[in-house]
C-alpha cells in the first residue's frame, strides 16, 4: 500500500503472509497446540496419580480394576483406519474425484461413530466408576476428554460430509476438507498416545 | 512461520510416525521398564533434533515457472538495502536494453528472530516498504516499467512467494559485498540457484564506496 493510500485507509492494516503456510492452517495448529496443553495437564494429573500411588500399591492399576485392552486395541485399529480414509478423502478432492471425497468422509464418519459407540459400551461394562480410585477418575478424565474431542469431530465431520454431497469443496477450493482432516488426524494421534499411556504401560 | 507441517498429508504421515513411535516405546517397556524409557528419552530427542533441523531447513524445490509472453522481458529483483544501489540500477538497464521490460521488485522485510517472536514484523515492513517505493521512484524516473511488493522476511521464501503471482524470465538478486552481507553467510545465492530454475545474476552494491 502506498503512502498516499495509507493516509486515507481507515480499520486493521492490510493482511500479508507468506506462503510457507496458509492462515486457516496456521490457526488449526495452535487450536491444535492449545488442545496439547489441555490433554498434557490430563496427562499430568494421570501420571502423577500413578507415581504417587505405586510405590504404596505396588500394582498399577490398583488390584481389581481390570482396563479393557484387547477392547481400547480394536478402537485403535478403527480409528487409525479412519485417518486412512479421511487422508483418501482429502487427496480424491484434490485429485478432483468427488466420490473418493464422499466415500471417503462418510467412512471415516461411520468409523468415528463405531469408536465412540464401543467406547460408550465399555464405559457401562467396565465395572469401575470415576469415584471408585483415584485411577478411575483419570482413566474416565483421559478417556473421556478424548471422547469429547471425537464428538466434536464427528460433529465437524458430519458438516464436512453434508457439504462434500451437496458439492461445496472442488480441487481449488477444498480448505473445510484439509482442516477437517488434520483435526482428525489430531483426534488419532491423541488417542495412539491416551492407548500406550493409559492401557499398555 | 516455519513449521513442519504445512497440510493434511503432513499430518497423516505425523499420524504414522507417531505409531512406530509408541511401539517401540511399548516394546522396550515390555522388556524392562527402565528400557522403556530409555528408548522414550532417546526417540523423544530425535524427533525433537529432526524437528529443529527440518524447521530450520529449506525444502528442495526446483521451480520452472510458466515462460512470460514473448513480446516481453520479465525481471525479478531481490534487494533490500542495497535497492537503491546504482550498481543494482545499472544491471538492471543493461539487463533491459532496449526490449520491453516489466520489472518487479521483492524486498523481503528484515526483522531479527527475536522480534519475530516477541513482537511483529510491521516496523521491518515499514522500513522495507519505505526503501522499495525510493527504488520504484527512480527505476520509473530512467523509463523502466516497475512494480514491487514486500516478501516474507527469507529473501528465498520471498522469490518463491513472488514466483506465485510474477513469472520473471531471469533474476536477479542485490546483496553487500562480502564480509558485509548477511544474506551471502547464509547462502542465499546458492540456495536460490538450486531452487530455482531461473538465471540468476548476483549484483554486488557496496553502499559504503558509493556513499564517499
Amino acid at each position: 500500500m502506498s503512502a498516499a493510500a495509507e493516509a486515507h485507509h481507515h480499520g486493521p492494516p492490510p493482511i500479508h503472509y507468506s506462503s510457507r503456510i496458509s492462515p486457516p492452517v496456521l490457526g488449526m495448529f495452535l487450536f491444535i497446540a492449545s488442545e496439547i496443553m489441555l490433554f498434557g495437564s490430563f496427562f499430568t494429573v494421570y501420571f502423577f496419580d500413578r507415581v504417587a500411588n505405586h510405590g504404596v500399591n505396588g500394582h498399577w492399576p490398583p488390584p481389581g480394576l481390570h482396563r479393557p485392552v484387547f477392547v481400547a486395541f480394536i478402537n485403535t485399529l478403527i480409528l487409525v483406519t479412519s485417518s486412512g480414509t479421511i487422508h483418501w478423502a482429502t487427496t480424491s478432492i484434490k485429485r478432483g474425484n468427488r466420490a473418493g471425497l464422499q466415500a471417503g468422509l462418510a467412512l471415516t464418519f461411520l468409523l468415528g461413530l463405531t469408536f465412540l459407540c464401543t467406547q460408550v459400551i465399555e464405559y457401562h461394562r467396565i465395572g469401575f466408576n470415576t469415584s471408585d480410585t483415584s485411577f478411575a477418575a483419570t482413566f474416565f478424565g483421559l478417556t473421556g476428554l478424548h471422547g469429547a474431542h471425537v464428538f466434536v469431530g464427528l460433529t465437524i465431520l458430519l458438516v464436512m460430509t453434508i457439504r462434500a454431497f451437496r458439492g461445496h469443496f472442488s480441487p481449488e477450493h477444498h480448505h473445510g476438507v484439509e482442516l477437517g482432516g488434520i483435526y482428525w488426524h489430531f483426534v488419532d494421534i491423541m488417542w495412539i498416545v491416551v492407548y500406550v499411556t493409559v492401557y499398555l504401560l | 512461520m516455519k513449521s513442519p507441517f504445512r497440510s493434511e498429508r503432513d499430518a497423516f504421515w505425523f499420524v504414522w510416525l507417531v505409531i512406530g513411535y509408541c511401539v517401540l516405546i511399548v516394546v522396550g517397556y515390555k522388556i524392562d521398564h527402565w528400557l522403556g524409557l530409555a528408548v522414550f528419552v532417546v526417540l523423544t530427542g530425535v524427533a525433537l533434533w529432526f524437528g529443529v533441523l527440518r524447521g530450520r531447513g529449506e525444502r528442495p524445490i526446483r521451480q520452472a515457472p510458466a515462460p512470460s509472453p514473448p513480446d516481453e522481458h520479465r525481471i525479478l529483483v531481490v534487494a533490500n538495502e542495497t535497492v537503491g544501489g546504482p550498481e543494482l540500477l545499472a544491471e538492471i538497464r543493461e539487463r533491459a536494453g532496449g526490449r520491453t521490460t516489466r520489472i518487479h521488485v521483492v524486498s523481503p522485510a528484515l526483522n531479527s528472530p527475536l522480534k519475530t517472536w516477541t513482537s511483529d514484523e510491521d516496523e521491518a515492513r515499514q522500513i522495507a516498504q519505505e526503501r522499495l517505493d525510493a527504488s520504484l521512484g527512480s527505476m520509473r524516473s530512467v523509463g523502466l516499467d516497475a512494480s514491487g511488493e514486500i516478501g516474507d522476511g527469507d529473501p528465498v521464501q520471498a522469490i518463491e512467494d513472488a514466483l506465485r503471482t510474477f513469472r520473471p524470465d531471469e533474476l536477479i538478486v542485490s546483496t553487500h559485498p562480502k564480509g558485509r552481507s548477511q544474506w551471502l553467510e547464509r547462502g542465499v545465492i546458492e540456495r536460490s540457484r538450486e531452487r530455482f530454475a531461473l538465471p540468476l545474476t548476483h549484483v554486488v552494491v557496496d553502499l559504503d564506496a558509493d556513499r564517499s
